[in-house]
This record gives C-alpha cells, structure tokens and sequence, in this order.
C-alpha cells in the first residue's frame, strides 16, 4: 500500500519535473533577449579605464562575441548551457558556475533558516488564533502579522542590527556569515552551521549561528504573516469540519482532537504556501543579504545587474527558476505524502 | 428496566446570531428506556438534531443550554466539566451523523480512527486497540476487514463510511446511541442494510438508540416510538401504529400527508384542508394525442465513456411523447444523471442519438448547443436549490436569464411581465423576486428553479432528483407543482429520481437503470406492484413504507 503510493508519487513527481523543461526553456531565452534589450554596453564598461580607444572596446566587443547578431549570439549561450558552461563573470573574472556555487549555500542556509523560524513561530500562533477567534490572542497575532509585513525587512534589518548589535551587543557585527579571525571548517554542505557541526567545532558553530540568527529573523519576519494567517484560515475550516466533530463524540482527549485531527488536516494548505513563501524568499532576500553583507546569490546578482554583466544574471535566473521548479516538486512530494487522497487522480 | 436512561426536561437551546438569540429548541421533554429505540422526526429546523447535540454536548460555540435539564443515567449532562464529560461521550453516549464521509478523518486510517476511540476510553496496548478495531469492523459487517483497517475514507463507499462511523460509536459499548439522519444521502438498498445493521447492532447490545430522521417511513419502519417535532417543540409522541392512522396534531397530520406511501396519489399529498386550490386544476382532463403522432424525444442506443474506465451508460434507448412523464431511476452510479445530461444537451454522448421532435440533436457538440433554436425547448432542474442559483442574482434576474438569452428579449416592461407571470405560475409569491438566493427557503429556491427553466416556455424538463433536498412537505408541494405544469402546460417530463415513491406518483412511465444498462421499463404502477426483474424487487422492498400496523416492530 505505501510503496504504490510512494511509487504513484515518484512518477508523478518525474513528470512534474519534464513538464517544467519547456518553462524552464523560456525563461531561459526570455532572460537573455531582456538582457540585450537593456540599455548599457559591457564592452564600455569593462574596458580598462574612461579613456579606452574605440579600438579597445572593439576588441573587447569581440572578445565577449557581442560583435554577432543576437540571434546567432543566442544559438551560441544555448549551446554552452547544454554543455553546462553558465559563462564567465567579467566582474569576477570567475566562471559563473563556480561563483554560484560558493554562493548559493549561503543564500540556501539563510532562507531555509529563516523559513523554518517563520514556521516554527507561524504555525503556534495561527493554531491559538484559530483556537478563540475573536479573542485578545487572535487579535495579537494579526496585530503582529500585520506589523511583520508593514515593516520593509530591511528596516527590521536594521532595527535588529541596532537593537541587538548597538545597543546591547549581544549581536556579532553583521558583516557576512562568519567573522574574519574564525577558521573556516572543511567545506562538505556548504552549510556553514552544518559543516561546524559535522567538524566537530562547536565553537565555531555557535558564532556561524549568531551571524545567521539577525538577518534569518529579520527575513521570517516578513513571511509569518502569510503563513500564520493561512494557519489560521484552515485550523478554523479544519475545527469547524465534520471530522473533529466526530472526534469529541467519543470523547478523544483535547491534544489528540487538536493535533491529530485538526491541525494535521489543517497543515496541507501551510505546505502548498510555505514553498510559494520558500521561492519568493529565495528571490527576494537580496534586501537582507545587502543589510547584513551576506555572501549570497541574490546580492551577487545585484551587483552583475548594475555593471551589466549579462553572464551572471542570466545565470542567477535559470538557477532561481530551476530551484523553483525542485521546490514545487518537493511540496508536491510531500503534499503526496501527507495527503493519501492526492494520489488518487 | 424501568428507570429512564435519558430524561430530558424542558430543554432549551438558543444560538447566538447577528439577529439576537434565536431559540432552537423550546421546551423538549422526553425520555428513553434502555434498549429502546426511539424516533425523532421533523423537518429542518425543528431543532431535532440541535436536541440530539444538545444531549451529546456536541453544540457550537454559538449555541447554548438555556434551560431545562438532561438527566442521563440520573446525571445532569449540561452541568458536565472536562474529564467527567470525556468519560460520558463515547463511553456512555455516541452519535452517528449525515454525511459519513465528512464525519471520518480524511487522512487517518480508517483502523487508527476506530483504535483512536478505544484507546481513549479504555487502558490497553495499540495492538490490543487495534485487534478489536479489527473485530469492531468484522462486526459492521465490512468486507476483507484485514485490509480494509488501513483504507482511508475516500476509498471506501458512502454506506462503508457510515458502517465505519458505527463501528467508531460502538466501540466502547455505550448505553446510548444517538444517529442524526444516519442513511440520508444514501441509496434505498444501502440506507436498508446500514439500518437493519444498525437495529441489529442496538439490539444485540442492548444500546438504547434515538434515531433523528425526516423521514417518517424510516422511523416508522425501526421505531416503537416517534416524538414528532416541530419549531423547537415536540407536538406528538406516539407508536407509529396510532401516528399513521390517528394523527392528533395538525403539524403530524400534515407531515403524514406528505410523506408519500406505495399507495399515495399526488394529490393526496396535503390535507384535506390545504387541498381546495389544487382539486380545480387537477379536474382539466388531459388531452388525448392522435395515433401516430411522432415521440417528441427518441433516444437511441446512447452510450457514454468517460476518459478510464468502462461505460458510465451504455446501449440506452427510449421515446417519450409531449406531455408525457418518464421517471429514471436506480442507484447512485446507475448512469440516470449522466443520461438526463445527455438529454439536455449538457454533455456529449459518446456513441447514439437523441432524435427531439424529429430533429438529431445528439451530434451538436453540448458546448455549441446554447445557440441552437431547441435549447429553450429542452430545459433542466437541478438537484440542489442552493448550488444551482448564482448567488449575485436575485431571484428576478434568475429568471429573467434565460428569457433574455433565448428568447432574446430586452430589460422593460415586457421582460417584467412574462417573469411575473413564471413567477406566478409556480406559485413564489411577486414580492420574493428583487430578493438574493440566501433571503429565500429551500422550497422558494426551488421554485425559483422551475420558473427559470420553465420560462422558456419548453417542451421537455429534465429534472435531475428536483426535491431531494427539500423537506417532505415542501417536496409535496414542488410535486403537485409539477404535475399541475405539466397538464396545462402540456411539458414532458423526464423526471430523475432515487425516490421510487415520488416516481410512481408522478410518472406515467419508469425506466429502471443499472451500471448504465436499463434494467427494466414499464408503466409505473404495474412496474412497482410487479417487478420482473431481481433489481427493482430490491429497489422496491428496500423502500421504508409507513405501514398502519407495527409489524417489523412487532418482529424485532
């Protein structure tokens, strides 16, 4: 029984995914005509200095194969990307692979950090809420879910930065994801607060963590909002249902008649958005990464965008959308999983 | 045995709503014996099933014991705290409810479920749970138990869920069994055999049992004692031996009336006093059509598959003359909605033809056929008043619909007119019209159906199971409705129903389906009074009568 269920998931997840390769396609050839069409030269700007010859900049045009129509200089960044080669940074001088490479983990580590305290501080406060609605309790929380989305994250940033940092010092200096003098542990994850862990130094996982906690609460935030209040919609759907009814009719204890019944139905749709949540985090933490200098993906394309360094940009997008397409294919999983009735057509 | 196991005395219930509080139930006193099983009937909002949560402590949080007390086992149930409750409900009380399916955790194992209620109430291993789980499901009689105890409930039937629902309320042997509506919504063979399992089950055990029902042929049929109610108040109690044939009240008489019997004729559906209107329309003889006139619907070898599967319909073939009444019964996945559908043009047949008043229609493609001339001769009813009006228009509008769309007429004067005149001819009252489907009764929401469908002025109504969402006396007055229609308006009906008793009051003709094959047809009484085949024997006895004399009380 649970292995065809598993087995239905499988393929169904396998399908997902070759459905998405046309998406993936587009936005792909979408993002690299946006970039021609943006007004800026690569050529001028990475030339050697403001006073580069034309000549200088010819040569340079050429170099970077900007001399050839677009469309044969698409034909030609496909081909690469089929051979897995994303180009090289001009900013970096790196290839963008590599580049991302180093950088995608911190960006992962901060998202996932901080949605997995938005879910922790989320999920409780939508489920008192939802248990006395109307009440002082139900009020505080939207009270403080509304504060969570009027406050831009990176003034919550910044207000943590000078809450906790300035005036009580309890904070490291929020400048990257480990301060200078801490020897880095072998890299196995990527994950800094895994890898310290998996080193052995506590020591050094303890101040990995201190760096994270700032910008990862300033981050969650700014999704408990959208998570509590979807908590709160269908724990209430969920208590009302039929179900927990029948569940105090013979009398189950309240833990089991909340947990069990209600809020383990009431989660499903908690699923489907913390990975709409997950992906636009992913995205837009640029905000948060440039507050707390951290080394991540988004700001790094920041960066590529204001010089113009197409390489980059276009292959942060294909990482953004692939990493979309996997995210939706895990809560898909895991919606299969929870829900036995979603494997049935 | 003579001490009372339930005593209730003067109960009150009131809800609190944006209006105020509004009463529900208004001085209810009656008792059960152990052992017993007792009726509870009435129509919607008599305040019978706030009564059976009431005494379950089941009520929502709006609603509220204002009054009166409920004695179980000499205990004042309402004044029940925490724990001492916890051991009441299922240990010493349970409940059934409608909709088994909804009342089943979706995503828990149906066995888990049942061992749930067990391990509450009683200090044993999850195994030990888990073997009378299993023994509990052997008892409700479900089949391959070993298997079924990891099923969940949306791969079980409707009348599965309800047995699994049982077996959850009998778990820890209570003394008291409450079932609100326990087979509604279920088919007539499936609502005997969930019943008959569950008188068994009662009996056997001992379990005293209060069945909520509307349905009076059901009470009667398990019951030595009905309490009819009616606004909050019980105005009856009696054996229903003395309520059949000698109602006191005027509320009984009426409900008595309208709950149709193997013998009942449409008109004799209201009381003699509610009558007077209806006896001068029904007096128009109806016309004789010429030998040889054509049929106005021929259908011919229709079939129906849908994407998997084997057919939903196959090989259905019938002809039906103008003004002429067919009923389509069978069970729930018999094909009869799929069929009228296809009759109306809504979806496409995959094989067949459907031949109306000598033109093909079967080929137009259901999603062109809004612009084809015959779409306001072929008009439908649906089942469910509330679903199937669009909530931002308000009852004038509904009708106005099709009028404007295909008879092309424009808002005015002459718009108003024939809507009045719709309105009228079903009997929904002119100032209901600027009203929103919400401010209506289900029985004005079902009227506003008819108008918009008959305002077309059609020829053929489909109408798919049109009452069964209404309560029996509404129902009586929707049928006589139709009936009345029909003779002066001269419109066929094709009239789908799970009711065999609403079918053979209204229909000339019944075509009874099975796994989208007819089974058998035939003139409707003949065919009820004599069925040939094995099918419609069970459709038929499955049917609870009211019968005058106790005797399946009497056999129990």
């Amino acid at each position: 029984m649970v292995t065809t269920g598993l087995g239905a998931t499988m393929v169904r997840a396998g399908r997902r995914l070759l459905s998405s390769l046309p998406a993936l396609f587009g936005v792909l050839v979408f993002t690299f005509l946006l970039m021609r069409v943006l007004p800026g030269d690569p050529a001028v700007f990475f030339a050697s200095g403001p006073n580069a010859g034309k000549e200088e900049i010819e040569q340079i045009r050429k170099q970077m194969g900007l001399d050839k129509s677009v469309p044969e200089q698409l034909v030609f960044y496909l081909s690469d990307i089929g051979h897995g080669n994303l180009g090289r940074s001009m900013m970096t001088g790196q290839p963008v692979l590599k580049d991302l490479r180093e950088r995608l983990p911190a960006s992962l580590e901060l998202t996932f950090t901080a949605l997995l305290i938005a879910l922790i501080a989320a999920v409780p406060l939508g489920v008192l809420a939802a248990l006395r609605p109307g009440s002082i309790i139900d009020h505080g929380v939207r009270l403080f879910c509304a504060l969570g989305v009027c406050v831009p994250t990176f003034v919550s940033g910044l207000l943590l930065i000078y809450v906790f940092y300035y005036l009580f010092g309890l904070a490291p200096d929020p400048t990257g994801r480990i301060d200078v003098f801490t020897s880095l542990p072998p890299q196995r994850t990527g994950f800094l607060s895994i890898d310290f862990l998996l080193a052995g130094d506590v020591e050094g996982w303890w101040a990995a963590c201190r760096q994270l906690i700032l910008p990862a609460v300033s981050m969650a935030l700014f999704v408990i909002a959208p998570l509590a209040r979807i908590t709160r919609a269908s724990m209430l759907v969920s208590l009302g249902s039929d179900f927990v009814r029948t569940a105090r009719s013979v009398g189950l204890s309240w833990r089991k008649v909340v947990v069990t019944y209600a809020l383990r139905n009431a989660i499903l749709p908690v699923i489907t958005i913390a990975g709409i949540v997950f992906s636009t985090m992913l995205g837009a933490n640029v905000l948060v990464e440039k507050v707390f200098s951290w080394p991540g993906v988004a700001s790094y394309a920041l960066d590529a965008l204001l010089s113009s360094d197409y390489a980059p940009v276009q292959g942060f997008v294909l990482l953004m959308a692939s990493l979309f397409v996997l995210v939706n294919l895990v809560v898909d999983i895991c919606y299969g999983i929870a829900d036995p009735r979603v494997s049935i057509e | 045995m003579s001490e009372d196991l339930l005593r209730i005395d003067d109960l009150h219930v009131a809800f609190s709503t944006r209006r105020g509080m509004v009463e529900a139930v208004r001085g209810v006193t009656l008792t059960v014996k152990a052992g017993e099983m007792l009726g509870l009937v009435g129509e919607s909002g008599s305040g019978k099933s706030v009564t059976g949560f009431a005494t379950t402590r089941l009520l929502d949080a709006a609603g509220r014991v204002t009054g009166g007390k409920i004695l179980f086992r000499g205990q004042d149930v309402t004044k029940l705290r925490g724990d001492d409750l916890r051991q009441l409900q299922g240990a010493a009380m349970s409940m059934i409810f409608q909709n088994p399916r909804a009342a089943l955790n979706p995503i828990r194992a149906i066995g888990l479920q049942i061992a749930d209620a067990i391990l509450t109430h009683k200090r044993i291993s999850k195994e030990a749970a888990r073997a009378e789980a299993l023994d509990l499901l052997r008892a409700v009689q479900i089949r391959d138990p070993e298997a079924r105890m990891n099923a969940y409930p949306h791969e079980l039937s409707g009348g599965m869920c309800q047995r699994v629902m049982i077996a959850i309320a009998i778990s820890c042997n209570p003394a008291l069994l409450i079932a609100d509506e326990p087979t509604t919504g279920l088919d007539v063979t499936t609502q005997k055999v969930v019943m008959d399992l569950l008188a068994d089950i009662a009996a056997a055990r001992g379990m005293a049992t209060i069945l909520i029902t509307h349905d009076l042929g059901l009470a009667a049929r398990y019951c030595r004692r009905i309490a009819v109610m009616e606004r909050g108040r019980i105005v009856e109690e009696a054996s229903p031996g003395i309520l059949f044939s000698a109602p006191q009240h005027a509320y009984t008489r009426r409900l008595v009336a309208a709950s149709p019997t193997a013998t009942s004729r449409i008109a004799d559906l209201v009381t003699e006093e509610d009558r007077e209107r209806y006896a001068n329309v029904v007096t128009r003889p109806r016309q004789e059509r010429a030998h040889g006139t054509p049929p106005l619907l021929e259908v011919r070898k229709l079939a129906k598959r849908f994407d998997q599967g084997s057919a939903a319909v196959a090989d259905f073939s019938m002809t039906m003359a103008g003004g002429e009444s067919v009923g389509l019964v069978g069970e729930s996945g018999s094909g009869k909605s799929t069929t009228s559908r296809m009759i109306c043009r809504l979806i496409d047949p995959s094989e067949g033809d459907i031949v109306f008043d000598g033109q093909s229609i079967g080929h137009v493609a259901a999603r062109d056929f809004h612009r084809s001339p015959l779409r306001k001769d072929i008009q439908m009813v649906f089942q469910d008043p509330n679903e199937s009006l669009n909530p931002r228009f308000t009852a004038f509008d509904c009708i106005a619909h099709p009028l404007m769309r295909l008879d092309g007429m424009r808002a005015g004067a002459g718009l108003r007119k024939r809507v009045e005149e719709c309105a009228e001819r079903v009997g929904l009252p002119l100032d209901l019209l600027p009203r929103f489907p919400h401010q209506l009764s289900g029985g004005q929401k079902a009227r506003v159906g008819i108008a918009r469908a008959i305002a077309c002025r059609p020829r053929l109504l489909v109408l798919d199971e049109p009452t069964a969402a209404l309560d029996v006396s509404v129902q009586a007055v929707v049928l006589q409705l139709l009936d009345r229609l029909r003779r002066e308006n001269d419109i066929a009906l094709l009239f789908v129903s799970h009711d065999l008793n609403v079918v053979r009051m209204l229909c000339d003709r019944t075509i009874v389906l099975r796994n989208g094959g007819i089974v058998e047809q035939g003139e409707s009484r003949a065919l009820f009074d004599n069925p040939k085949t094995d099918y419609t024997r069970k459709l038929v006895e499955a049917i609870p009568h009211i019968e005058t004399g106790p005797t399946l009380a009497a056999a129990l």
